[in-house]
């Protein structure tokens, strides 16, 4: 089966590289599923869980990452995804996440209960 | 005399102290262009993947937008000059603020009315001491930028080129920073980051093309061009202006090490040079004493053998 070649790059590194059968993200039209073969696609990507289905050297499996803004771009099986800020779910920590989203919701700050809600939602889909 | 050798014992002591302090500078800034330079390197794939995405949106949409379209008649231009906090850099800051001059005469030349931004003390103090005026000024982070410093620098530019010229706007942005090449040698370049230059043969403008002549897909646009066009743009400057802000800052710390180590080198050689004068000194203080003694002594032998006569 053909395969995708996924680069997931944040500003300051690289967070995620790999083969993968599938890739759902989430764009401010809605949610996009890329498979191998789509047609060539930009798009720009809302803050919120990106969810890699890993095939080949990589092994099967699922890589969850919260994305935090960015950009999709899709040419010839190769699918990168650039990200402001983005984070491995396995890498979140949960409870500090939780703390700052009440800390967030006390303060009202929409960004930053925004940003924590992504990242609860990335490590829920990674369980 | 004792006194002109107990001289150069004490200017040796303090060459030496200053050369303990360069020497540690030295292997500071050593250890800190390795941080800068992976740092760089860690910041590369953004941008590379965001300048193909910009190339292939520019190529492939047909919409007017300030990232791609020139200005039939620009009259604005926004400058932003890259220079350290702090000195002990060698010529480092005074080349970037050149390279920033040199553009900004050469904008003015073509008729553009240049507002200039600048980071880093150094550019700061240069233009306040000439009373020239700056739009906006950033210092304290160009040791170790971070993503959220250059966003902090990009919005102001942004929100420019995003208005209308005559309400304040600009046509054009460029940037002059310090480019590391590599541990020896660094350059001050001038670049234009909007808008974006799609001629094939300009290769300065053109880190854009370093891809070659590969032809980009026709892509489709989610949810649209324009969409795109306008969340690229920040983006693009930001990741822009970070790149050149590591960069000035592995440059600076480059600059540093090599100021230092020529500062070490002098030390040194100031020591060997003491060092010698003071040898010659003991040695002529040796000399005069052993001449002394034995001008004395004979003068001595010569008064008893006339005594005894």
């Amino acid at each position: 089966m053909a395969e995708l070649h996924v680069e997931l790059v944040a500003a300051d590194r690289k967070v995620w590289s790999g083969e993968a059968s599938l890739v759902i993200a989430r764009t401010t039209a809605g949610d996009i599923g890329i498979m191998p073969g789509h047609q060539p696609v930009l798009g720009v990507l809302r803050s919120g869980p990106v969810t890699i289905r890993t095939t080949g050297a990589t092994g099967e499996g699922t890589v969850v990452v919260a994305v935090h803004g960015g950009f999709l771009s899709y040419t010839d099986g190769k699918l990168s995804l650039l990200a402001e800020v983005a984070e491995l779910a396995d890498e979140i920590d949960v409870q500090r996440a939780e703390r700052s989203l009440e800390q967030a919701k006390a303060d009202e700050d929409v960004e930053a209960e925004r940003r924590a809600s992504v990242r609860l939602q990335a490590a829920a889909a990674e369980r | 005399m004792a006194a002109s050798l107990r001289v150069y014992k004490r200017r040796i002591k303090s060459v030496t102290a200053t050369k303990k302090i360069t020497r540690a500078m030295e292997m500071i800034a050593a250890s800190r262009i390795v941080k800068a330079q992976r740092k760089v390197a860690a910041s590369t794939p953004y941008a590379d993947e965001l300048t193909s995405a910009v190339t292939a949106v520019a190529e492939g949409a047909d919409v007017r937008h300030p990232l791609t379209t020139e200005a039939a008649r620009p009259r604005r231009a926004a400058v932003l000059i890259i220079t350290s906090d702090r000195g002990l850099a060698g010529a480092y800051s005074s080349n970037a603020i050149k390279a920033g001059e040199h553009l900004t005469s050469q904008l003015t030349a073509e008729g553009k009315k240049v507002d200039t931004y600048i980071v880093g003390r150094k550019g700061v103090s240069y233009y306040a001491f000439r009373e020239r005026s700056v739009k906006r000024s950033w210092t304290g982070f160009t040791d170790n930028p971070t993503y959220a410093d250059a966003k902090e620098v990009a919005a102001p530019l942004i929100e420019a080129i995003g208005r209308d010229t005559d309400e304040g706007g600009v046509d054009e942005l460029h940037i002059a920073f310090t480019e590391f090449v590599s541990m020896m040698t660094q350059t001050p370049v001038e670049r234009r980051m909007l808008p974006l230059r799609l001629e094939k043969s300009a290769e300065d403008s053109a880190e854009v093309f370093q891809q070659g002549e590969q032809t980009h897909p026709l892509y489709d646009f989610e949810p649209s061009p324009e969409q795109v066009l306008d969340a690229l743009l920040p983006r693009y400057v930001e990741s822009r202006v970070y790149n050149a802000l590591l960069q000035s800052a592995a440059s600076k710390h480059a600059a540093t090490r090599r100021a230092m180590k020529s500062a070490t080198d002098n030390a040194e050689d100031l020591i060997k040079s003491l060092t010698r004068l003071a040898n010659a000194a003991r040695q002529a203080d040796i000399t005069q004493e052993i001449s002394e003694i034995v001008g004395g002594s004979s003068a001595l032998a010569d008064a008893t053998a006339g005594s005894e006569r």
